[in-house]
């Protein structure tokens, strides 16, 4: 930065909006994760107050450890998460190659066709999904969730995908094949490491909603066998009695692995939000 | 071995035609430069050779055999990118190898080869490096060692100089002439530079809106032009072009090159005003505003005063001035 554009009062101000902002979007996680190490009574009485010695409990955690099988909800859960993510990158970056690389009657149509999936909420046609898995037999298997899950990210990720891939150096693609590498070589060994910040990015995009969501577990996949971690957190909520310590605490562990897959993406992500602007 | 052949070539994209019937004939040993301006489908020409862009219509033959169906990795050609197209993910050995690997050439015989080009293109301190621990220069030559290294029958350079700056770009130009010497290889070369197409061809293939406008050594392009257009496009600075009617003449329009006029500052044909002067050392450029000629440039060999404001007379070389018709062709 230089610094000519730097006074002091338009530093203070820029960081007490930045700090103003990131406190009001961690108070939520900050208050869940909080709450989840104090007794029931503690929530109640002085839920804004981290825990105290007095009010200090792990009887949630214990809870949620000891009844239910939270460990095998986790593995759906990143079962579901991660195989989702893996097919709708794998195709959403062929998809996006195919258009942004060939030329054929109907390219525009098509991308067009692939990317109206951002527009139109996939829960609209949940009745005909269901249908769908019922007469498949993939009711209440994890299959069912990766297949819905992946049609749910693949607009996205074509979109952005395809943009990115128009950027990839025509020169570098022709010279892989004057070498003799096969379209398949191509596209994985010279470009894929190329377009890797906006694969980031659109992981990042797909992979929350997949990890958060309720809706499709609860319709497609509640058995026992196959439920998912906020799924498994209904569990504790009763028609009459809430056990709120065990959800805080279900949902405080639920945060964990997205928060590792972030962490793994994020370096990555920046690079990708940016790398069209600073070049 | 390495001729082509190329048949009443034609390309387009949609409803544009980007060449229109292209016909060339290229022997064994040649360089050829294809030049033109921006948009004249000089790269598309190459592109087609190469097989990246398949032809709407027409043949090209390598060799006497007809590739317009061949991979591009079959035809035996290598070509060489203006962003030098190296795969980042390898090394600079690996880089050169990688071709020869997709042949299936047993490793000894691709060490041997690398080891060949690299000493030839001085690259050996650099072979276990990535393309971006190097500079603009190493890399563009690597990737001209990437095509030597497959011993082509053609070598296809796709404005190869571009992207370097303008001390590079003439070292370089030095190194792919002797590269040409050395290797006695049939090459391709595309610039929209007439600079490196003067110093590096054997033949050059002027091309305009996709079509060619005449081919032929660059003496030959620089002493008879056919047409208009090249006479512009070769030479620099570039040739005057007058309005022959305003000199009384019977031609549409009469060349001259700035290099052909003198200046007088008593008498002469025509009588101008210097409007500016470049002053370049070994030559000088005069621009005047003459009465009868309208604006003109004249190149004096050597050191020149001439402040602007002065009046001076410029007179053509009439053994050396050139007549257009109407169509823009040469008059005899």
């Amino acid at each position: 930065m230089s610094t000519a554009t730097r006074s002091l009062p338009r530093t203070i101000g820029a960081h007490a909006i930045l700090l103003t902002y990131t406190a009001i979007a961690l108070f939520p996680v900050i208050l869940v994760i909080m709450n989840s190490f104090k007794s029931r009574a503690g929530i109640f009485s002085e839920p804004l107050t981290p825990p105290t010695p007095k009010t200090f409990d792990l009887i949630g955690y214990t809870t949620v450890i000891g009844q239910g099988d939270f460990f095998h909800y986790f593995q759906n859960s990143l079962v579901v998460t991660v195989g989702s993510l893996f097919f709708v990158l794998l195709f959403g970056a062929m998809a996006a190659f195919a258009l942004s690389e060939y030329r054929f009657r109907g390219n525009t149509l098509m991308g067009l066709y692939l990317a109206l999936g951002i527009m139109i909420p996939i829960r609209l046609a949940t009745v005909a999904i269901l249908q769908l898995m019922v007469a498949s037999g993939l009711v209440n298997t994890l299959t069912a969730l990766i297949l819905v899950y992946t049609a749910q990210g693949l607009p996205l990720a074509v979109f952005i995908l395809s943009e990115f891939m128009k950027q990839v150096s025509d020169d570098l693609k022709n010279a892989g094949r004057i070498d003799g590498l096969s379209e398949y070589t191509i596209f994985f060994r010279l470009v894929l490491p190329l377009v890797r910040p906006s694969m980031a990015t659109v992981a990042v995009f797909t992979m929350i909603p997949i990890w958060n969501d309720l809706w499709f577990p609860l319709i497609l996949a509640p058995s026992e066998e196959t439920k998912t971690v906020t799924l498994g957190a209904q569990l504790f909520l009763g028609q009459f009695v809430t056990n709120w310590n065990a959800i805080l605490a279900a949902l405080s562990l639920a945060i964990l692995p997205v928060l590792i897959l972030y962490v793994i993406f994020s370096r990555q992500l920046i690079r990708g939000i940016t790398s069209g602007a600073v070049k | 071995m390495g001729s082509l052949k190329i048949e009443n070539v034609k390309k387009a994209f949609g409803p544009v035609e980007v060449l229109k019937g292209i016909d060339l004939e290229v022997t064994d040993g040649e360089f050829v430069v294809f030049v033109g301006p921006s948009g004249c489908g000089k790269s598309t020409l190459l592109r087609v050779i190469a097989g990246l862009e398949d032809s709407t219509s027409g043949r090209v033959l390598i060799d006497g055999e007809d590739v317009s169906v061949t991979p591009p990795a079959k035809r035996g050609i290598a070509m060489v990118f203006q962003t030098y197209a190296l795969y980042p993910h390898l090394t600079v050995k690996n880089n050169m190898g990688l071709g020869l690997k997709q042949a299936g050439t047993p490793a000894a015989e691709i060490d041997r080869r690398i080891g060949i080009a690299s000493s030839m293109l001085s690259l050996e301190p650099y072979l276990e490096r990535r393309p971006a621990e190097l500079s603009g220069g190493q890399r563009q030559r690597v990737a001209i060692g990437r095509a030597v290294v497959r011993e082509p029958k053609l070598f296809l350079f796709d404005e190869p100089l571009s992207n370097l700056d303008a001390a590079l770009r003439v070292n370089t130009r030095l190194e792919i002439a002797q590269l040409h010497r050395r290797l006695k290889a049939t090459m391709i070369y595309v610039t929209h530079d007439q600079v490196e197409a003067m110093t590096l061809a054997d033949k050059i293939v002027v091309l305009n809106a996709g079509k060619i406008e005449q081919i032929g050594g660059p003496m030959e392009l620089y002493n008879s032009p056919a047409n208009e257009f090249v006479a512009g496009f070769i030479g620099s600075p570039k040739m005057n072009f007058i309005d022959g009617a305003r000199l009384g003449e019977t031609a549409k329009t009469i060349g001259v090159r700035p290099e052909h006029l003198t200046v007088d500052p008593k008498s002469g044909a025509w009588k101008g005003t210097v409007v500016h002067a470049e002053h370049l050392g070994a030559d000088t450029n005069l621009y005047l505003d003459c009465e009868k000629a309208g604006l003109i440039t004249v190149r004096i060999f050597g050191v020149y005063d001439a402040e602007p404001g002065a009046t001076l007379y410029a007179t053509p070389d009439p053994a050396k001035t050139y007549r257009f018709g109407a169509d823009g062709k040469v008059l005899k």
